[in-house]
């Protein structure tokens, strides 16, 4: 069996990383135009306050979506497009996992570890 | 009558009394948002000075909107922007996984840190610093692509295996890394800066391989880019957590960011760029110079 090549897992990421990017630029795009049919009031951006609590965490997000709330389903793109480099990350520990190279599994497990640990850092 | 608008509107902000753009439709600035970030990413992939780089200070000089949301916003088009032209670059075979991956270990750390920093450092500190980075990027894409490379073995490059070869019009050009730990550490600080200011620093990133590791200028570029997602991904979800990832703000930012530089890589093969990046680089500076001001006297 040939073995797997570093071209061969770039061009798998590659056509990940496109897929991953597409399908959260139509989500946000669906939730954008919900927003705009909903939204006449602009929220003002020139103070902070920080966005709404079930806008921060990965379950907030979700529940709005299945309650149809506009500004989650954006949410829910943007939090797709963030989970393509992770999904990227992934596949790279699977690929070196393929070619046998411990060293770099262990290397993109421990980008993994630092990556699932920001994302995790709402849901605590 | 896009840009005397928002600025009549601007300075109806620079009122303290006043919400600045609280008067106008969700849909009217959305579209002027959108429109600023497809001309943004237009820009940014056509001159390959990034698009995400000027995102934030537009926010804030020109819509008064707060950092911290611009932030958010702008780093959100970064991993876009880098995930779609990975995707291309892919094919090129030039980014090298092995030197990307041990460096995302550098690069992820750093951005949290960023990311830990930007609720502790003043918006004034955060403007002044951004002034900054802009300065630099500008400054760094004028610098000569000479190729540095070099292909003696390094001791600690062989036993992470930070070496790898590419195509030139010579036949298999082999390089080895240098100064391993030099270059991690200068990616540290790429990573804080990204963190910290929601952009990509490509600039620096590329600054650690070309000039401190020594990698050939392509594979520096096109690694630098495939890190960006990466280390974007660790400072956002910190960012999401913490509210600054508003989905109004930035909806119409990465679409805009996301169809303008597909746009501007179409374009790319056919237009001569130089005058266009003298004078991208030109507003970059402006807009450097302003944050810094801005951050100064406090208007940040």
């Amino acid at each position: 069996m040939p073995s797997f090549t570093d071209k061969e897992m770039e061009i798998e990421i590659g056509l990940m990383l496109r897929i991953g990017v597409s399908v959260s630029a139509f989500v946000v795009f669906v939730g954008g135009i919900l927003y705009l049919i909903r939204e006449r009031m602009l929220p003002d951006y020139a103070h902070f306050h920080a966005t709404a609590d079930h806008l921060r965490t990965i379950n907030g997000v979700l529940h709005g979506v299945a309650r149809c709330d506009a500004a989650s389903v954006i949410q829910l793109g943007i939090l797709l497009l963030i989970a393509t480099p992770v999904a990227r990350v992934i596949f790279c520990v699977v690929g070196f996992a393929r070619q046998r190279d411990r060293l770099y599994v262990a290397v993109s497990s421990v980008v993994l570890a630092i990556l699932i640990y920001s994302l995790m850092s709402g849901n605590r | 009558m896009g840009i005397p608008y928002i600025l009549e509107r601007g300075q109806v902000g620079a009122n303290p009394k006043s919400r600045g753009l609280g008067s106008m439709h969700a849909a009217e600035f959305s579209a002027l948002v959108f429109g600023t970030s497809l001309l943004a990413g237009f820009l940014g992939s056509l001159t390959g000075l990034g698009g995400g780089v000027v995102i934030v200070p537009v926010l804030v000089l020109l819509f008064k909107v707060d950092i911290r949301y611009a932030i958010g916003a702008s780093l959100v088009s970064v991993i876009a922007t880098s995930s779609g032209a990975a995707a291309a670059y892919v094919r090129e075979g030039l980014s090298n996984i092995r030197i990307g991956m041990f460096l995302e270990v550098a690069t992820t750390l750093g951005a949290l840190l960023g990311a830990y920093l930007t609720a502790k450092v003043s918006p004034h500190w955060i403007a002044i610093i951004f002034g900054l980075a802009l300065l630099y990027s500008a400054f760094a894409s004028f610098r000569k692509q000479a190729d540095h490379a070099v292909n003696s073995p390094n001791a600690l490059a062989e036993r992470l295996e930070l070496r790898g070869s590419y195509p030139t019009s010579s036949g298999e050009q082999r390089y080895s890394a240098q100064h391993v730990p030099l270059g991690f550490g200068i990616m540290f600080g790429a990573g804080t800066l990204s963190g910290l200011l929601g952009i990509g620093s490509g600039a620096v990133k590329v600054l650690a391989m070309d000039q401190a590791m020594k990698l050939p200028f392509k594979v520096s570029t096109t690694t630098s880019n495939f890190m960006i997602g990466v280390t974007a991904a660790a400072s956002a979800g910190i960012y999401l957590a913490r509210g600054y990832i508003d989905s109004g703000l930035a909806m119409p930012v990465m679409l805009g960011v996301i169809g303008g530089s597909m746009i501007g890589s179409q374009v790319l093969m056919k237009a001569n760029v130089a005058t266009l990046k003298m004078l991208f680089a030109v507003v970059i500076v402006a807009l450097g110079a302003e944050m810094i001001y801005s951050g100064l006297t406090g208007r940040i």
